[in-house]
């Protein structure tokens, strides 16, 4: 009757596919390539001016796309699932129906439209791209959270003399907070830390976070590489923490 | 009038979202290397994809096979794992659900280019050579994890007396579960595969970690290889449209008759 | 007598160290209906499962039919349940529901088939077989859940709260249904339920539960008119409770009045507690007849009976059921038949405790440390302590308790409350108050100087 030792295989997996590859991050991070602990690693990227911009410029870009996404994104939310306003369950289907076609050409689709509108690829391609991109997970837990709300606090509110915009504020947006924080958590990391959609859109003009890790790790700078992911595992744990780091909402319902 | 511009914006959107994929649509239509450049209507590239005859790029074709493989065997077997941990999780309490639940959702949190990175340095830390198996094993990681939280809700709607309701009429724990208990989680166990399927195939960055160097190509590297080699393979676009072009039919059935199952059920 | 087809020896069970069954000692006899009957949390169900072999006792065994059962699996088991919410499967269709068990034991199929539609007539659900489980209603899952069960031939039926989930009219329905069936079955029935009118309807024997205990065992009547504690006495239908004293041999005080009653050998001068049920307290016009009297406070109308209560002329409320409404705020003349009079054995008349004596004027109990005349002690002393039910003080905030807890169990003694707290770490405080607390409210609590007395050293 001991099921739950049946969780025991997962259990191991996650040990060696997930935990030790992370503790070996931290162990590469501190060490050089001859395997010595050093904290060079470490010192190198707070000393090495073009990375310290690169993570700034990441950052600004992460950032400014997480608040577009949300304010594209919490207005459809908020429509969709309002059923006076938006009475068919086809639409949030087709917000999502993109992500299955594969990112990378839909982001090399995005720049060859650019270029033929004769925009010049850069900064405010890369956003544009990149809200494209991200928009639908944004949405979807918004979506989610606002769909399976209980009517019953709005009204409750109403009735205690609130008026539509009061109720709007002070109890739809409050009780969507966690659709809105796992959306961030969904968004604001992996724009941190993308490198191929980056490259496609500004032409290589501007570089991420990420492309700087994959640079490393691909001319064999492992432990630099692995210092670099550290700084960005640091950050994933702090902005989770920050977010309740809950990602519940997603269960399987993306069908 | 409200309703109005709450569609308005929503179209607008769409058709923002929509317009590079009918790009891409459009200019499959049309033979020349580059997108962008309309140099008449033809189906030639239609005719390349689907003969397989294309001037030298045949590890599409390759490329495309390698994706559905790698996807159908890594769902597979997360589809498996995770099911098995879902139940013992369901089963579990404490301390230790708390672990296994914190380390599940450590491969949806992190970024794609994490998971990578770290597996790459486990692999080459295990001194393993890289390439189709540890490509598995790496999109086995990060699809598992939704795969459980797909069948964890299903047990949690499950009368928790099912299982025993089967032991108690004479089963024993193994028909118990294949009669019982595996069809109640079907629901859960397909849309976690589905999942995990799509995200197998959509990814990039974990596969480009660790594919290793034999020249393992899949959809996503092979497109990105080529983007940075300069100019795309052009039937990568009528590809890419009949991609679509399934994924909306799949979707359309699935979701008239996930309609029709709704309204049958209210109805009783 | 007739023989004992379950026989349970001493079982107890703990959950993550938590008791929750008590040296159960119990037999049932072959053909009866045998109700486990308690509030939810008093491990009725947890008996009934391990009957099952869903569980395994910690301690003790169960026997059937003489053989103990060992760890014997479910499936094994010549037992056959119908679960609460009865879990029939949401896939099969009503007749595969009820052939799941028989298809498993490798019945030929022309007898299924027969078995089948003898339980569905039975059931009176003849014409369901092919329905899908999930558009039946709830009496209906009901009756195909009892079908499933009895189509294998059980030796014994285990019902889990079976009908919990109807509406009060199905209910009632159902139960006339199971006794019906019970008897043409003429198999054992062993039913859990907290509902005491139920099990009453039902029952053969009752079983009463509480705290992992068994209370009382007893026929439907017994349970009723004697009661052996107040638990069970406020359990089991409407009732006053009260604080008595058995002045001798068939003479009670209770209300501040004496009364003749039936009971004997409690000893003389001895405190006890008394039961009356509201429909045995008599109105009359005859002064002789005439033992107390008291005021109408209120009057309710509840369909066959009206319900009172009144104050007495010592200052006591009691409940009165009669057929007859007397106006609120008329004076009356009441009493109250010997036979009426359910004397009980006091459980306990105070708190007393162990505790260690840890500096001048401070003794430790249940890990709080409460102040205290020690000047006969020493440091260290281990010490048992009395406080009176009175002594024990409630407060809201529970921060400000030198112990904090919970209201775990009301019982109302006419002119006060006798409460049950059950502090944080699981021990027991027993209080009189006057003050209204509800069940589960949390409490803190605290005791004067004056009311804790050292009785002397362990």
């Amino acid at each position: 009757m001991k099921r739950s030792s049946w969780a025991i295989p997962y259990a191991l997996f996650l040990v060696v596919f997930v935990l030790l590859p992370l503790i070996l991050v931290v162990v590469y991070a501190f060490q050089d390539s001859m395997g010595r602990f050093t904290l060079g690693n470490i010192t190198k990227f707070f000393t090495d001016r073009d990375t310290l911009s690169t993570f700034a410029v990441s950052l600004e870009v992460a950032l400014e796309n997480t608040l577009l996404c949300i304010l594209l994104g919490y207005p459809a939310a908020w429509i969709l699932a309002n059923r006076k306003l938006n009475r068919s369950a086809v639409t949030i289907v087709l917000f999502i129906l993109p992500m299955w076609v594969n990112a990378l050409m839909r982001t090399l689709a995005t720049a060859e439209l650019f270029n033929m509108l004769g925009v010049t690829l850069g900064k405010g391609t890369l956003l544009f791209g990149m809200v494209y991109d991200y928009l639908p997970f944004m949405i979807y837990p918004i979506y989610n959270i606002l769909d399976k709300m209980d009517k019953s606090y709005a009204e409750a509110a109403a009735d205690l003399g609130a008026r539509p915009g009061t109720v709007f504020w002070k109890v739809t947006v409050p009780l969507s907070m966690p659709g809105v924080a796992s959306g961030v958590l969904m968004v604001f990391m992996p724009t941190v830390s993308t490198f191929a959609i980056s490259e496609f859109l500004t032409n290589n003009k501007i570089k991420l976070f990420g492309t700087i890790i994959q640079e490393n790790i691909n001319s064999s700078m492992w432990n630099y590489g692995a210092a670099l992911a550290l700084v960005m595992l640091v950050i994933i744990g702090l902005s989770s923490l920050l977010s309740g780091g809950e990602k519940e909402e997603m269960q399987g319902g993306l069908i | 009038m409200k309703r109005f511009f709450a569609q308005l914006y929503i179209w607008v959107l769409l058709v923002i979202l929509y317009a590079p994929l009918v790009f891409i649509a459009i200019f499959s239509f049309t033979e020349s290397k580059v997108l962008g450049n309309w140099k008449g209507f033809s189906t030639r590239l239609y005719q390349n994809l689907l003969t397989g005859d294309m001037q030298g790029n045949s590890s599409l074709l390759q490329a495309v096979e390698n994706t559905l493989l790698i996807a159908l065997i890594a769902a597979a077997l997360a589809t498996l794992l995770g099911t098995v941990a879902a139940i013992g999780i369901h089963n579990m309490n404490g301390r230790s659900r708390q672990a296994i639940t914190f380390l599940n959702n450590i491969p949806m949190i992190n970024p794609d280019i994490i998971t990578g990175v770290s597996l790459f340095l486990l692999f080459v830390f295990l001194h393993i050579s890289q390439g189709y198996t540890t490509v598995v094993l790496a999109h086995i990681t990060f699809c598992t994890p939704y795969v459980v939280l797909s069948v964890l809700p299903k047990l949690r709607q499950m009368n928790p007396n099912i299982y025993e309701a089967a032991l108690d009429l004479g089963a024993t724990p193994g028909v118990a579960l294949r009669k019982v208990l595996i069809p109640q989680l079907r629901g859960g166990m397909v849309s976690g595969f589905i999942l995990s399927f799509t995200m197998s195939l959509d990814d990039f960055a974990v596969t480009f970690f660790t594919r290793g160097t034999i020249g393992l190509d899949t959809l996503s590297t092979y497109i990105y290889t080529d983007a940075r080699k300069g100019g795309l393979t052009p039937e990568l676009r009528p590809l890419m449209t009949l991609i679509f072009l399934i994924i909306l039919v799949l979707l359309v059935v699935f979701n008239v008759r996930q309609q029709r199952l709704a309204k049958k059920t209210q109805r009783v | 007598m007739a023989e004992k087809i379950i026989e349970i020896q001493h079982v107890s069970k703990s959950f993550d160290g938590k008791r929750v069954l008590e040296d159960i000692n119990l037999y049932i006899k072959k053909g009866e209906f045998l109700t486990l009957l308690g509030p939810s949390g008093c491990g009725k169900t947890t008996l009934l499962r391990m009957i099952a072999g869903f569980l395994a006792p910690d301690e003790g065994a169960i026997l059937l039919d003489g053989k103990e059962m060992g760890d014997l699996p479910p499936h094994q088991r010549p037992l056959n349940t119908v679960f609460q919410r009865y879990a029939l499967f949401p896939h099969l269709d009503v007749y595969d529901n009820i052939a799941f068990g028989l298809k498993l034991k490798k019945v030929p199929v022309d007898e299924i088939d027969r078995r089948v539609r003898r339980v569905l007539k039975l059931v009176a659900m003849s014409d369901y077989e092919d329905r899908d489980v999930e558009t039946l209603s709830g009496g209906q899952q009901q009756r195909i859940a009892i079908a499933r069960a009895i189509v294998n031939q059980p030796k014994v039926l285990l019902l889990d709260e079976p009908l919990a989930a109807l509406d009060l009219k199905m209910r009632k329905d159902m139960q006339i249904e199971l006794k019906e069936m019970h008897r043409k079955l003429g198999i054992t029935f062993i039913y859990v339920t907290h509902d005491q009118e139920e099990a009453l309807t039902l029952s053969d024997t009752i079983v009463v539960m509480n705290e992992g205990r068994i209370q009382q065992i007893g026929t439907p009547t017994d349970i009723y008119n004697e009661p052996v504690n107040c638990f069970v006495a406020d359990f089991i239908g409407e009732s006053n409770i009260l604080k008595g004293r058995m002045i001798r041999d068939r003479r009670v005080a209770f209300i501040k009045h004496q009364f003749d009653c039936v009971d004997e050998g409690f000893g003389e001068d001895v405190p006890v507690d008394v039961v009356v049920r509201p429909e045995d307290i008599y109105f009359t016009t005859d002064p002789q007849k005439c033992q107390f009297k008291a005021k109408v406070n209120t009057c309710t109308f509840k369909g066959v009976h009206y319900e009172m209560w009144v104050d007495t002329d010592t200052g006591y409320e009691l409940m009165i059921q009669d057929y007859d409404p007397y106006p609120v705020g008329s004076e009356v003349m009441l009493y109250i038949d010997p036979d009426d009079i359910q004397v009980m054995k006091k459980e306990r008349t105070a708190n007393v405790l162990e505790g260690k004596v840890t500096g001048d004027g401070k003794v430790e109990l249940l890990g709080g440390e409460f102040p205290c005349d020690t000047s006969a002690y020493e440091v260290g002393d281990e010490v048992r302590v009395e406080i009176p039910f009175g002594g024990v003080e409630l407060l809201d905030n529970r921060e400000e308790g030198i112990l904090s807890g919970e209201v775990h169990f009301i019982l109302y003694m006419g002119d006060h409350y006798h409460l049950t707290i059950k502090t944080d770490d699981g021990d027991f405080l027993w209080v009189d108050t006057t003050d209204i607390w509800d069940k589960g409210d949390l409490v803190g609590i605290t005791a004067a100087e004056k009311d804790i007395r050292i009785l002397g050293r362990l």
